[in-house]
């Protein structure tokens, strides 16, 4: 089992997610330099963190046209699992490949606290081994993650259960108040119609551990490698 | 050689965070006439290009690929002979 991280120019949170997967998960974990266009080895891609191209023009829009972008576009297609954390779910937005866009928090503010989140699906592949309705702990970073869709993609996304995390309070109460950033409807996470490619603003490689102040984080790795063992077990 | 200036705006509905704060800070310094802010972006281009349409069409192409999102903004742009 092996994990690919790519690397933007500008991904800052490239090594936290390295860290996580090697020495806290335990599993086999590479860089991926963000020209490479062979994705053939890995059995998840993650897009970390960061401000990747300065986040100039649009956060995400430039990055896009890196070439390993057209080859996460096929991965992607041929069902392989992806994530995109924070800066990497704005590059899968400007991709295209989830639905919406990410702006700037209502507040103006650069956000970097804990929040907690609402589990609303765990039909996904990182998503598994939550109960739905658990309540997560997970850190954000972020001053543009106010996700905004129309109303027909609103509908569309909750029709299809592509609604995976939703901002809440400790006791899992969904509402304007606890809204870190103005998202539509508290979306915190949305995943793909075939929910093989999901996009988060919260960091979960950030909170891996008890000493970090959580390891809830460690409920979506699980999950994405419970996903992969289950996957490979259905072809032998 | 054209000289081309593009307009990216925020479609209405899309709450302009940028353009909400520049409006409460005009009426802090008296403007009360001010109603509303929207901040968009400008970029200009000088481009080669045959003709005035060729040119306006690799414009908008290149605003539906990159210079704009057309889930959020809108553009408009002006095309003139340098």
């Amino acid at each position: 089992m092996k994990f690919g991280i790519i690397q933007f120019p500008g991904s800052t949170c490239d090594y936290d997610c390295f860290y996580a997967l090697r020495d806290t998960l335990k599993v086999d974990a590479e860089f991926i330099w963000h020209e490479e266009t062979d994705l053939s080895n890995y059995d998840c891609i993650m897009l970390p963190g960061g401000f990747s191209y300065g986040d100039y023009l649009r956060v995400g829009a430039i990055a896009r046209f890196s070439p390993v972008m057209q080859a996460v576009k096929e991965y992607a297609q041929k069902e392989g699992y992806v994530i995109g954390i924070c800066n990497g779910f704005q590059i899968l937005l400007e991709a295209g490949l989830l639905p919406g866009v990410l702006v700037k928090n209502h507040g103006l503010h650069f956000l970097c606290r804990y929040e907690y989140v609402r589990v609303e699906s765990n039909k996904t592949p990182f998503t598994n081994l939550c109960k739905e309705g658990q309540i997560l702990k997970i850190p954000i970073a972020h001053g543009e993650g106010n996700y905004f869709i129309d109303e027909k993609g609103l509908k569309e996304l909750i029709a299809n259960h592509q609604i995976v995390l939703r901002y809440c309070t400790q006791d899992g109460e969904v509402n304007d108040e606890i809204n870190p950033n103005g998202s539509v409807d508290n979306i915190a996470c949305i995943c793909s119609k075939q929910a093989n490619v999901i996009g988060m603003m919260p960091h979960p490689e950030r909170c891996v551990e008890d000493i970090l102040g959580s390891s809830d984080g460690q409920f979506i790795f699980n999950s994405i490698i419970n996903s992969i063992k289950n996957k490979s077990e259905a072809f032998i | 050689m054209w000289s081309v200036s593009i307009n990216v705006n925020l479609k209405k509905g899309v709450l302009d965070a940028q353009g909400a704060a520049t409006n409460n800070a005009l009426k802090s310094l008296g403007y009360e006439e001010v109603k509303d802010v929207r901040i968009g972006k400008c970029i200009h281009l000088k481009m080669d290009g045959e003709t005035r349409e060729i040119v306006s069409k690799k414009v908008d192409e290149m605003c539906r690929k990159l210079l704009a999102n057309p889930v959020i903004e809108n553009f408009t742009y002006e095309i003139e002979v340098l």
